[in-house]
């Protein structure tokens, strides 16, 4: 908490005071004192902060005894835990619910960064074409390279990915009606563009099957040794908490940005790197999950702003618990099978996105 | 600067307009159907012909459903197409871009996931059909009546609720698709992806009387159509009931759409770029021409397009993909050229 | 101080700010006035590395715009644009906050929050400070982005068109606030103004442009006269003195 002066008895050093003519608001309000520290939207903050923790701890133990191997809470509790029920949650278990949290939360943040890079509320990366490049990288490095390791092959899916936003980009810089809606159209259509691509390309080399497996995001083969690419996930996310204030001011527009004195071409350039790479992280260990970074941002910013030092953090959290509570759902559905997280979210997703639009807030940009 | 240079630019153009003119390389609207109509025969003949050796009855008989399954859905597509664009009073439109097709993928789904499986497999397809095409009636009516209505003029607005209730459309289609079980899932596994060459011959002739039927009505309504796309306001004002010929419109689309996706699947763009040429080579003031043309050019693409990828590239399932691929660049292409507000 | 020399801006071939040198070095109010596309806004984006420049320089305190790291200009300059049609979700007490990013690097230390709050009372923002922009009007809205220009706490600070969007009320408020600003705290003001009574009102000096060049740039009682309004808009106006101030007004 920083000290606090009475409005009243503010030092005039950095302006004059109002001529008394002027309807001037009472000095000492209690608006006045209730400074930045206090400020609503801040309480707001810390409130869904720390509910988003509790409500994502309960998802991570549920989505722990959930599944079709023999371990449940009754297991624990009748005392027949043995080696081999540990080993079961230490190789699937584990490893399954942390990679829905690990991939919900870095996809939720590069969604709203891709939010803030185009100044548009209604994009995120699966819409504007960096999910599907990233797919399209993955697809042409296997038929080239198929042998390179894990780490390689998500590297050059990046660089599509990269390829891919930095043309929407283009794109959209191109537009001449700055509509805030038309910039999400012209995102799904060059997404669809760049799928189909990578459909054909799959086809003609009969890797139809891989693609479906980039494309549909699934959780249900993750074990341990699987899905530790993701934690670099979270660490771009940690970065891109690192750098909010400029994404946010990244987000106000160039002139603001260049005004406040931000080298607004490189905070972008950074912004693409981050967004491209967790895009690619996603895409090559658990495949494509939809809508997260779209509706989960919107969702947040509705109730606490766009300040991104505030809400980076609520929005990795819930889009953390909005994947796993979507993985649990999808193996409860129709046990013992499993419906995949992608197609859940698909579902979800653009019913929330429906909402959103429908609900007509006037949009950025 | 600016203001003195603005004026006189404008003037330039309309006199560049005026003295280069159309008359000078540019066919008239019937000379260029007449052109279209030749070239569409021309590769409907190629189609049919290239390439046959030894049993020509054979032959005839493997591509004549095909060639017809393919003149059906071009016709069915552009059509659909076209007036769809009148009503909403913009050319960027497209049933596809909208979500219809989706819609129907969805009702398809729906009714096995209902039904069950066995009952499914045991009606008749033609019967299934007719039942599909009667709830894509309905909930096209309810759905986009009141997204085109008028109530939104917001064009952004509408493309957008539009393409995003495809996608919703499509995720529950395949949600669904998921829970059913592998039998059924097997039964609707082609639904997604469009192809020529798996054409459900045996929903080709209802289709095709289908087709006859909503075409005559939309030829009976042509006129009304000119008047419409002077605009809602000026439409009602020369006695147009739109909103009556809104209704009637969004049903025959509603079948359109059903028998396109019921024979090969979607095609998201196909419409938009075939609508799109015909305007470019004919215009759009007079309905019976535009349509005429966007159908032309349909089965010119189709059957062309098939033509060149089985016997020259040796593609055989591709051509679905490879519309949606230049349909999509051209989408974009005309969001970009014209900015339209 | 702010050292414009021979600044030209091109679109294609149209010179949108044709060799435009000016030097503003003392505390003060100066208007640009002119009309629609005579290249004020552009001239501003350039002084205020916007936008590139395509021949001349520009200096602010004799540091060129094009070669100066932006986070040290920004300690020196300010500018607010027009357009500022972005409706971001920030509340008012956040945007003006990050008008002390140059200075804390988003780090706010108590003097920052000193500072915003000042910005905050003076544009008769505290009851507004924690509603967010898209739920005000435009002219609150207007109000806050200038308040996080005033809360950058730059020497010079450029202003296109701000009394846009503001009553009759709020823009008196708005001049009044550059005078004291200018007059007080020793700021160079530099503001696009539509209205020329207002320049007439709250400037020391008046810079006017047309097509692109400045074509006179003086005190107020030089610039304002008939013979260079009529000049300048292509309009005859009657200029006279109103108790002392200077008022353009037009014929019946």
């Amino acid at each position: 908490m920083v000290e606090r002066h009475h409005a009243g008895e503010s030092p005039t050093a950095a302006l004059p005071r109002e001529p008394a003519a002027r309807a001037a608001p009472e000095p000492d309000r209690p608006v006045a004192r209730d400074g930045h520290p206090g400020s609503p939207s801040r309480r707001n903050g810390q409130k869904l902060l720390s509910l988003g923790l509790l409500t994502l701890a309960v998802l991570f133990v549920i989505s722990l005894f959930v599944g079709v191997g023999d371990l449940s809470v009754r297991t624990l509790l009748a005392g027949t835990w043995d080696a081999e029920t540990m080993r079961l949650m230490l190789v699937s278990r584990i490893p399954r619910s942390a990679a829905a949290v690990l991939a919900g939360a870095s996809l939720a943040v590069a969604g709203l960064l891709m939010q803030m890079l185009s100044s548009n509320r209604f994009v995120e990366p699966s819409t504007v074409g960096t999910t599907e490049a990233a797919a399209l990288g993955m697809v042409v490095i296997t038929i080239f390279a198929p042998d390179a390791s894990i780490l390689a092959k998500m590297l050059f899916a990046a660089s599509f990915a990269l390829l891919g936003t930095l043309l929407f980009l283009v794109l959209i810089r191109r537009l001449r009606s700055k509509s805030s809606l038309l910039v999400p159209l012209v995102g799904l259509i060059l997404a669809g563009i760049i799928e189909s691509t990578a459909y054909f390309v799959a086809y003609r080399n009969d890797l139809l099957q891989s693609l479906g497996a980039w494309s549909r995001g699934d959780f249900s083969m993750i074990l341990q040794g699987r899905y530790e690419l993701l934690w670099i996930g979270l660490a771009l996310a940690a970065i891109a908490l690192f750098a909010a204030d400029r994404f946010t001011l990244a987000g106000l527009g160039r002139d603001i940005s260049v005004t406040l004195g931000i080298a607004y071409e490189r905070i972008v350039a950074l912004g693409l790197v981050i967004v491209s790479l967790i895009a690619a992280l996603t895409v090559v260990t658990v495949g494509e999950i939809p809508f997260v970074g779209l509706v989960v941002p919107n969702l947040v910013t509705m109730a606490m702003g766009d300040n991104g030092r505030r809400i980076v953090p609520v929005v990795a959290i819930c889009g953390a618990g909005l994947v796993l509570a979507c993985d649990i759902i999808g193996r409860l559905v129709r046990f013992p099978y499993e419906i995949s997280v992608g197609a859940i979210m698909g579902v979800a997703g653009s019913l929330l996105f429906l909402i959103l639009l429908s609900r007509g807030r006037p949009a950025r940009g | 600067m600016a203001d003195v240079a603005k004026p006189a630019n404008g003037e330039t153009l309309r006199d560049r307009e005026h003295r280069s003119g159309r008359r000078v390389a540019w066919p008239t609207s019937r000379q260029m159907l007449a052109l279209l109509a030749i070239l569409a025969l021309a590769s409907c003949l190629v189609f049919m012909t290239v390439g046959v050796r030894g049993n020509w009855g054979f032959v005839l008989q493997l591509r004549a459903p095909k060639l017809l399954a393919m003149i059906v859905v071009g016709h069915a597509i552009a059509l659909s197409t076209v007036t769809l664009q009148t009503l909403a009073g913009n050319r960027i439109l497209a049933p596809s871009i909208m979500g219809f097709d989706s819609l129907y993928i969805l009702i398809q789904t729906l009714m096995v996931f209902l039904a069950g499986t066995a009952l499914a497999m045991a009606i008749d397809p033609i019967a299934l059909f007719i039942a599909e095409t009667a709830v894509m009636v309905l909930f096209a009516l309810t759905l986009y009546g009141k997204l085109l209505g008028g109530a939104t003029r917001d064009l952004h607005r509408l493309l957008l609720v539009g393409v995003i209730l495809g996608v919703f459309f499509r995720s529950t289609a395949s949600f669904l698709q998921r829970l059913l079980d592998p039998n059924a899932f097997l039964v609707l596994q082609d639904t997604f992806y469009a192809s020529f060459n798996t054409v459900r011959s045996d929903l080709l002739l209802i289709a095709a009387v289908l087709i006859g039927i909503v075409t005559a009505i939309f030829w009976r309504l042509v006129p009304q159509f000119d008047v419409l796309s002077l605009g809602r306001d000026t439409a009602t004002s020369l006695g147009v009931d739109s909103t009556r010929l809104t209704r009637i419109s969004l049903g025959l689309i509603a079948v359109l759409v059903s028998v396109s996706v019921a024979l090969v699947g979607p095609l998201t763009f196909f419409g938009l770029l075939v609508a799109s040429l015909a305007v470019v080579l004919v215009g759009s003031r007079r309905h019976a021409e535009t349509i005429l043309a966007a159908s032309l050019i349909a089965v010119i693409c189709l059957v062309g397009g098939q033509t060149v990828l089985e016997r020259v590239f040796q593609f055989d399932t591709a051509l679905g993909i490879v519309i949606e691929f230049f349909g999509g660049i051209a989408f974009i292409a005309i969001i970009l050229k014209r900015g339209f507000t | 101080m702010i050292e414009a020399a021979a600044l030209t801006k091109l679109y294609g071939k149209a010179r949108v700010v044709d060799e435009a040198s000016l030097t503003l070095a003392s505390p003060g109010v100066t208007a640009i006035i002119g009309p629609n596309g005579a290249g004020k806004s552009t001239l501003l984006s350039m002084i205020a590395r916007l936008l590139p420049i395509d021949g001349g320089r520009a200096l602010i305190d004799g540091l060129d715009v094009t070669r100066t790291r932006g986070d040290e200009l920004a300690k020196r300059i300010s500018i607010l644009k027009q357009e500022n049609g972005l409706m971001a979700r920030l509340t008012a007490r956040d945007l003006i906050g990050f008008g002390r990013f140059p200075h804390s690097k988003g780090r706010l230390t108590p003097t920052d929050y000193e500072k915003i709050e000042e910005a905050l009372t003076f544009l008769d923002l505290l009851p507004f400070a924690d509603r967010f922009l898209d739920e005000m009007s435009g002219g609150q809205r207007q109000r806050a982005f200038v308040a996080m220009v005033l809360a950058q706490d730059t020497r010079a600070i450029l202003l296109d068109e701000p009394l846009n969007n503001l009553d009759m009320r709020h823009a008196v408020a708005m001049m009044r606030l550059m005078r004291r600003a200018a007059d007080e705290l020793g700021k160079i003001v530099v503001v696009v103004l539509h209205d020329i009574n207002f320049a007439c009102a709250y400037a020391d000096r008046i810079i006017a442009m047309q097509g692109g060049r400045i074509v006179v740039d003086g005190p107020v009682e030089e610039v304002v006269s008939e013979e260079t309004i009529e000049a300048v808009f292509g309009l005859p106006v009657m200029v006279r003195d109103v108790e002392g101030q200077r008022t353009c007004l037009f014929r019946a």
